[in-house]
């Protein structure tokens, strides 16, 4: 990373012999390394909001406010696929919605065993990741207007399917256990937190390690490129819908253990959400540049920021608010960095 | 003097390429309306015409992106069909288009291995893509890139060319074609970039060049096949041509001597010569 001044400039092209400024330096650096602006701006909301609020830094603040983010973490980790397709998913959220009155219903008014009607949840999720990446592949449609449209699609079968009322499952239900809690010492986990810390463990794996991660960067920083190189970037880009479903078929399952059951109304707020989380993280709006750590530390940013503020006793409608911000700045600075010159 | 037709005085075995009569139209844009083509390995074949010509249709029909309408493409003498990158790979063919197609986000490593990555298991095996790449690099002389894993956004316009060239042969190709290489390139890029075209053709690879800058096709082909709106004009050897011929086979689709070119149904006739005055 550092200039090496010393080499000899052997060659014409040499790149090392080009002179950058420190701004010019810092671009590159956040260029290389997407996750690394949102990791500072973690570090510095956790010590703002470390100060300004006395309760904050306390270990039981803290674990709540990661049983807090894990739907909107699940759910990001689909969305980051859909993103870095240079896609995005505005019915992420309902399809989730969609997927826990699944489960829920199953099993409270059908009696379908917990396990079966998880799958089943899944299978439904799976099937939303679907319909919407066909459309977008093999229809040739925007991904916003797509899931712009499936946006209302689910949202009228979810209420139409649950007939407006939440569904409440028996505390002791299986699906449930995502909003049971593990203690190592004072810090409490749920298992849910654990399913989504997994989620982005083997996401994270199949994006840095495996021939369809690499094809999915590739398709999503330049799709023309990747089709001469002989990759099927079609299929690519629908695997990534539909991975994306798997994401929010688990998401699905610990939103019903977070809420005890399942809401119809619950879907907007996770849509955007899960979008604000993946831009903060320092995933490219425009494709190919991203990673799903910098989504994790997104989805914290979000939360730390909606807790922080919460805890210093401001006005709730001042935590939209500092979202807001957080999205259009983060945009910004991804803009910036998209300029970085040779 | 001018001859429509490369006769090599050799030409025992058959050519790495050839195309005959390829016609290929974009609904109502006749872009090739027979064009024929003969490459052989160890020579840079140049393919020169004016802007809109039809050279980068016709590589891209030759490397099967949209495969030409009619006519016949032969490899190594036998007829190929050839639809898409995947199947002109198997038949030896690799291309560096003239807009690169290389993904910026990826490393020099990532994007020659890119949609052939090596594997073990699951996981991608970037050692074994590494040490490849590093060998390759090495086999060409190539020498201006700093680290094989550095992004190709940061890489310099002759850089990118000398990575793209370099995917090119990584596959034991055999014949391989490049479109526009130095276009965009100053002129110690071209420089480099032309020494590695010659260089591939002298290790035994049939080499498609496609230029329209004289100079360039001057230093480094042996056959020159020049391209008039869609149709073959002539393909001439080097040594036997000079750059007011082939410029005004490229400008007016005839030989200077103002004789029209064969038309395309006489094509066996013009494998003898147009004026006759060639040495026997
Ligand atoms: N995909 C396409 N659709 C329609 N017309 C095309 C297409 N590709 C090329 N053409 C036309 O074919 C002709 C030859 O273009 P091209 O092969 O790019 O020329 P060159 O590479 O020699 O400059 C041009 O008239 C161009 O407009
Ligand atoms: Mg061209």
């Amino acid at each position: 990373m550092s200039p090496t001044a010393t080499e000899s400039p052997s060659s014409a092209d040499q790149l090392a012999s080009r002179k950058h400024t420190p701004i010019e330096r810092v671009q590159h650096i956040l260029h290389r390394n997407p996750a690394l602006s949102p990791l500072l701006v973690l570090v510095l909301a956790v010590i703002v909001f470390g100060i300004v609020a006395d309760n904050f830094l306390r270990p039981e603040a803290l674990s709540l406010m990661v049983q807090q983010m894990a739907v909107v973490g699940a759910l990001a980790v689909g969305q980051t696929l859909i993103i870095l397709t240079a896609g995005v998913d505005l019915s992420i959220g309902m399809a989730m919605v969609l997927a826990s009155l699944v489960m829920a219903k199953l099993n409270a008014d059908q009696g379908v065993p917990g396990f079966i009607a998880l799958l089943i949840g899944i299978v439904v999720a799976i099937l939303t990741g679907l319909l919407n990446g066909i459309l977008v592949t093999r229809i040739n449609l925007p991904p916003f207007i797509v899931t712009l449209g499936t946006f209302s699609i689910f949202t009228a079968i979810s209420l139409l399917y649950a007939q407006g009322q939440t569904v409440t499952l028996d505390p002791d239900a299986f699906l449930l256990v995502t909003g049971k809690t593990i203690s190592i010492g004072s810090v409490s986990v749920t298992w849910g937190v654990l399913l989504m810390l997994l989620l982005y463990l083997v996401v994270g794996f199949a994006l840095s390690y495996t021939a369809w991660g690499r094809h999915l960067y590739a398709t999503g920083d330049d799709a023309e490129a990747s089709d001469l190189a002989g990759i099927d970037t079609k299929r690519v880009r629908l695997s990534a819908y539909v991975v994306a479903g798997i994401a929010v078929g688990i998401a699905a399952w610990i939103v019903c253990g977070r809420v005890g059951g399942a809401d119809p109304n619950a879907g907007l707020n996770y849509n955007l959400l899960s979008i604000t989380a993946v831009v903060i993280g320092g995933t490219s709006l425009f494709g190919g540049r991203g990673l799903v750590v910098g989504t994790l530390i997104g989805a914290l940013i979000v939360q730390v920021f909606q807790s922080g503020l919460a805890l210093a006793g401001v006005d709730p409608n001042y935590q939209v608010l500092a979202t807001g911000i957080l999205v259009i700045l983060a945009v910004s600075v991804d803009q910036w960095i998209r300029r970085v010159k040779a | 003097m001018t001859q429509t037709v490369d006769e090599r005085p050799t030409p025992t075995t058959a050519p790495a390429l050839e195309v005959r009569e390829g016609r290929k139209s974009f609904g109502a844009v006749h872009a090739l309306r027979g064009v024929d083509i003969t490459v052989r390995a160890g020579e840079v074949t140049a393919l020169v015409g004016d802007n809109g010509a039809g050279k980068s249709t016709m590589i891209k029909c030759i490397a099967g992106i949209f495969p030409f309408d009619s006519g016949k493409v032969l490899v190594n003498g036998a007829p190929a069909s050839i639809h898409g990158p995947g199947q002109a790979s198997a038949a030896g063919i690799e291309v560096v288009y003239q807009d690169l197609a290389l993904c910026d986000n990826l490393d020099i490593v990532h994007n020659m291995f890119l949609g052939r990555e090596m594997k073990k298991g699951l996981r991608l095996n970037e050692t074994a893509m590494e040490t490849k790449a590093a060998d390759v690099l090495a086999s060409l002389s190539v020498r201006t890139v700093r680290s094989i894993r550095q992004q190709v956004a940061s890489l310099s316009g002759g850089q990118r060319q000398t990575v793209a060239i370099a995917r090119a042969v990584l596959w034991n190709s055999k014949i391989v074609i490049l479109d526009e290489p130095t276009a965009a390139l100053g002129v110690a890029q071209t420089e480099q970039v032309l020494q590695l075209v010659r260089r591939l053709a002298d290790a035994g690879l049939a080499v498609l060049l496609i230029s329209h800058n004289m100079n360039d096709v001057f230093e480094v082909a042996d056959s020159i096949n020049v391209l008039y709106l869609g149709q073959t004009a002539a393909q001439v050897r080097t040594s036997d041509s000079t750059r007011a011929e082939v410029i005004e086979l490229i400008t007016s689709g005839a030989p200077s001597t103002g004789e029209a070119v064969q038309p395309r149904r006489d094509r066996p006739a013009t494998s003898t010569t147009t004026n006759g005055s060639r040495p026997e």
